[in-house]
């Protein structure tokens, strides 16, 4: 019961851009053509994925076992960077074919703040490794399935009579809000 | 170039929210009041003036390779100094702010301005950007943080001067963005005129 909770919160009602406002960057940056939108969802959805994992494992049993929590922020942006860059070595020998899909949006991955955090989201909310995990994978889905509606409506927008001084940024950005508002319909659902 | 125009650049023309849209997350996620927007803008200026001070101080020092890492780690470490004097002096700032602080180091215009201005130029010029950029930045998130204020509960800095409830959307998520989408179209539209 506990997962199914963490995935509904996560993915719908405390949706990690458009309730928490983390990875706004690659949100406008990469929301223009529904296809990037996907592949910079599936490049989130893996990097998050392991990134909590190693993070996880090195707070529990390397920052908390020693008492060197203040040191969080520098190891987590550190791991996640190192993590990053062997992610994109690894990719290229193993799977050239998925290098291809993903292999743009990787480097802009470590500076997108959804990593980080929702890696230190997990530690504040003291999950278990396993409910750590759930959690990075919903929040990279709702980080998905927000990217590629917004894509989605970005697509339309370019074909709309916009204002001449709200085209571009202006405009998605009110579009976001709705979107918004939208997602607000899910809370009080857990 | 002189130090005028790289102090000033930073607050007007190259504003890192409204002209460079950098680092959108903490504009959109601090900014429920003014009071939270200052906070935020004045430990990201903090950051950006040490940052900048220490990277121009070890340019010559780095290896070319490693460069983007090296300035990571001095970022981090100035980011971890706030963190901690936030906690012992301004605790109600602190829990307000809360995930907001350590992911300064995220932040793009740090790195960036790390990246594209400290490590090419002297140790004061550098300085001086970091603060006209910091002050820009701070400037930004004051007055996004006052106009969702205003909208949302008809008071600046926690004084009310208008009566009523006001708009609670402007104060819970998605106000965040039509606030700042608003407030960049007329920014653009004041440029032009």
């Amino acid at each position: 019961m506990t997962y199914i909770i963490i995935i509904i919160s996560a993915i719908f009602v405390n949706n990690i851009v458009l309730n928490q406002f983390l990875g706004i960057c690659p949100f406008l940056g990469v929301s223009k053509k529904i296809p990037t939108a996907i592949g910079m969802s599936g490049a989130v959805l893996f990097v998050l994925t392991l990134a909590v994992l190693v993070t996880w494992l090195i707070q529990h049993y390397v920052l908390d076992a020693l008492g060197l929590q203040f040191l969080q922020t520098i190891t987590f942006i550190l791991v996640i960077a190192a993590l990053v860059q062997m992610v994109e070595i690894i990719l290229k020998k193993v799977s050239p074919s998925l290098f291809q899909a993903l292999g743009i949006f990787l480097p802009l991955i470590t500076t997108n703040c959804a990593v980080l955090g929702v890696a230190i989201l997990t530690i504040q909310k003291d999950f278990n490794l396993l409910e750590g995990i759930v959690f990075a994978m919903s929040n990279a889905i709702g980080f998905g399935l927000a990217l590629v509606i917004f894509s989605g409506i970005r697509e339309h927008l370019d074909l709309m009579e916009v204002p001449k001084g709200m085209r571009g940024i202006p405009i998605a950005l009110i579009s976001a809000g709705i979107l918004a508002l939208a997602f607000m319909g899910f809370s009080n659902l857990v | 170039m002189n130090n005028l125009t790289n102090f000033t650049k930073g607050l007007i023309k190259e504003n890192p929210v409204f002209v460079l849209l950098l680092g959108m997350c903490p504009t959109l996620g601090v900014t429920t009041s003014a009071l939270n927007g200052l906070g935020m803008g004045l430990a990201t200026t903090f950051v950006l003036v040490m940052s900048n001070l220490s990277v121009s101080l070890i340019k010559n020092v780095i290896p070319d390779k490693v460069r983007i890492p090296s300035f990571i780690v001095v970022i981090a470490s100035f980011v971890t100094v706030v963190e901690l004097v936030m906690q012992a002096y301004l605790p109600a700032l602190f829990d307000q702010l809360g995930l907001f602080i350590p992911l300064i180091v995220v932040n793009c215009i740090v790195l960036g301005r790390a990246e594209a201005f400290a490590s090419k130029n002297s140790i004061g010029a550098s300085a001086i950007d970091g603060l006209g950029m910091g002050l820009g930045f701070a400037f930004a998130l004051t007055l996004l943080g006052a106009t969702r204020e205003v909208l949302g509960s008809g008071a600046v800095f926690g004084l009310k001067f208008i009566q009523g409830d006001g708009m609670l959307v402007f104060v819970l998520a998605p106000g965040a963005f039509i606030a700042l989408g608003y407030l960049i179209a007329m920014i653009n539209r004041l440029k032009k005129a």
